[in-house]
């Protein structure tokens, strides 16, 4: 495969007359991990929604491992699976154990055997330090554990890409650590990612790639090292001061 | 409270007696001057008479206790019924995309019909009219239309139940599961209809409770069940004792149904309560 993992091409997405999306252009390639940084409100989380198709787009392309997902007559379901998607609020099902959480889309999406899926899911938390847990339902673990499942349940569909949303933004501090280097993990075993993220200094350790989102557009992107220390545009200087100035960098 | 109580020792316990001796006072004089006023009533010796006989309560009950089969098969049959169809309804008028238009339509018109026709009304037209089609065996029970109008009527409003339960599951749950590749069904049936089926079983009981009420409309396209029963009782003895033992009946069965809509409904509430501080 030599083309990116992931091509978005003039993307624009309005909410009525709000346009959130102006014109996104970007490509992570295989392997890549690229964070979104930008103030509340830029587009991040809608520009991650758009690319999982859970919110239809005005127009401009998505394609995947070269196949266009936002061509007509495509089977959403289907792209849906080599696409994962983490939220900010876990979105575990709450009336299913961890176990069941993890292998409800292998089951029946796949229609891998109950307890293939199952051993398999239990690969994965054991992976995250969460096998003990996959009994438990979701209200009886604590907010990095329930993200640390969610993280899990994507994987358990072997997407080609992961998109994470904030994934630390609804946790208490001292839980942040636990999924920041659950994603570490990850980048360093090859998954391609596409992060938006508030955790400034993360970003900077983990991405190979940092774009900022501003009105919609993305103004401007480079190597963590270049974005960070020597931005080129005014507007990623003002958004970077305040970061430092709420001590967040 | 009993740890409370000996901590402070006689005077609590002498506060505590004190406000159950004031409420059994109040009872007393309350329910008392009720009594009084009622018995002392210029109509009450021809009252008691004829709504208070006790050799015609106790002439009447045991076949009244017998025809309350019928009622418990009609509602049995008809809730079991209503479980299944208006759950039905709740998904047609839940699913999305223009393809499941008109089935949604006809899911909305008949809800909003069946809830707008009175009881009664449904079980006269079906009662007489599907026997008059000639579709039908002519001896085909009036039980049978029975359930079928209860079930009708009731699924209606099932319906909705089910519905605001399904609305009350938060789109994110949706969002998890479609971004998992799951298809909109899949979603429905795995992650949205079992949190929503949780949440409103104590208004599907409330219903429940109408619809255990309403089995005597079935009395009208002639099933012999408890109302009926009491109708003979009451033309053959010229007392209306017999209709007072059918209100016992049905008090002594919906009561303790009651009682557990609303423990359960008290239960979903502290659990919520909890949740929301979690």
């Amino acid at each position: 495969m030599s083309g990116p993992a992931l091509a978005i091409e003039g993307l624009h997405k309005s909410f009525g007359s709000t346009a959130v999306l102006r014109g996104i252009d970007l490509e992570v390639a295989e392997h890549e991990v690229v964070c979104l940084i930008g103030a509340s409100g830029s587009g991040k989380s809608t520009l991650l929604r758009c690319v999982n198709l859970l919110e239809p787009i005005d127009s401009g392309r998505i394609v995947i491992e070269g196949d266009e997902i936002t061509a007509r007559g495509v089977d959403v379901d289907r792209i849906r699976r080599r696409i994962g998607i983490v939220f900010q609020a876990y979105n575990l099902f709450p009336h299913m154990s961890v176990l069941d959480n993890v292998t409800l889309a292998p089951r029946r999406v796949l229609r891998t055997p109950r307890a293939q899926a199952e051993s398999e899911a239990t690969v994965l938390l054991e992976r995250f330090g969460l096998a003990d847990r996959r009994h438990d339902f979701p209200d009886r673990l604590s907010g990095g554990q329930q993200q640390r499942v969610a993280i899990i349940r994507a994987l358990a569909m072997q997407p080609d890409v992961l998109l994470l949303d904030e994934v630390t933004s609804a946790l208490d501090p001292e839980l942040v650590a636990e999924v920041l280097s659950a994603i570490r993990e990850l980048a360093a075993s090859g998954m391609t990612m596409l992060i938006a993220t508030h955790e400034m200094g993360f970003a900077r350790d983990l991405a190979d790639r940092v774009c900022f989102l501003d009105a919609g557009v993305i103004l401007e992107s480079g190597p963590p090292a270049q974005l960070f220390e020597e931005p080129r545009e005014a507007r990623t200087r003002q958004f970077l001061q305040r970061i430092i100035d709420a001590k967040r960098l | 409270m009993t740890h409370a109580g000996r901590a402070r020792g006689r005077g609590f316990d002498r506060r505590a007696v004190r406000s159950s001796v004031i409420a059994l006072v109040s009872t007393v004089v309350v329910f008392g001057a009720l009594i009084w006023i009622v018995t002392n009533a210029p109509g009450w010796p021809d009252v008691q008479a004829s709504f208070l006989d006790p050799e015609v309560f106790a002439d009447a009950l045991p076949a009244l206790i017998r025809a309350f089969a019928v009622n418990i098969q009609l509602f049995v049959t008809a809730e079991i019924l209503v479980l299944i169809f208006g759950l039905l309804l709740a998904i047609l008028r839940s699913l999305e995309g223009p393809v499941f238009f008109p089935l949604r339509v006809l899911a909305t018109v008949y809800t909003d019909v069946f809830r707008a026709l009175p009881g009664v009304l449904v079980i006269f037209v079906l009662g007489f009219g599907i026997p008059g089609l000639g579709l039908v065996d002519p001896t085909t029970s009036p039980v049978v239309f029975g359930v079928l109008g209860l079930t009708l009527i009731y699924s209606a409003y099932v319906s909705e139940v089910y519905r605001a339960g399904i609305e009350s599951i938060h789109p994110s749950q949706d969002a998890a599961a479609r971004s998992l590749g799951l298809s909109r069904w899949q979603s429905l049936r795995h992650v949205i209809i079992p949190q929503a089926v949780r949440r409103v079983v104590p208004p599907i009981l409330n219903d429940f409770i109408g619809l255990q009420k309403d089995t005597v409309l079935v009395s009208f396209i002639g099933a012999v069940e408890i109302f009926r029963t009491a109708q003979i009782k009451q033309a053959a003895s010229f007392n209306f004792t017999p209709y007072l033992a059918v209100g016992l009946v049905f008090i002594v069965v919906t009561i303790p149904l009651t009682r557990l809509t609303d423990w359960l409904i008290a239960r979903d509430r502290r659990r919520a309560a909890a949740g929301g501080s979690r």
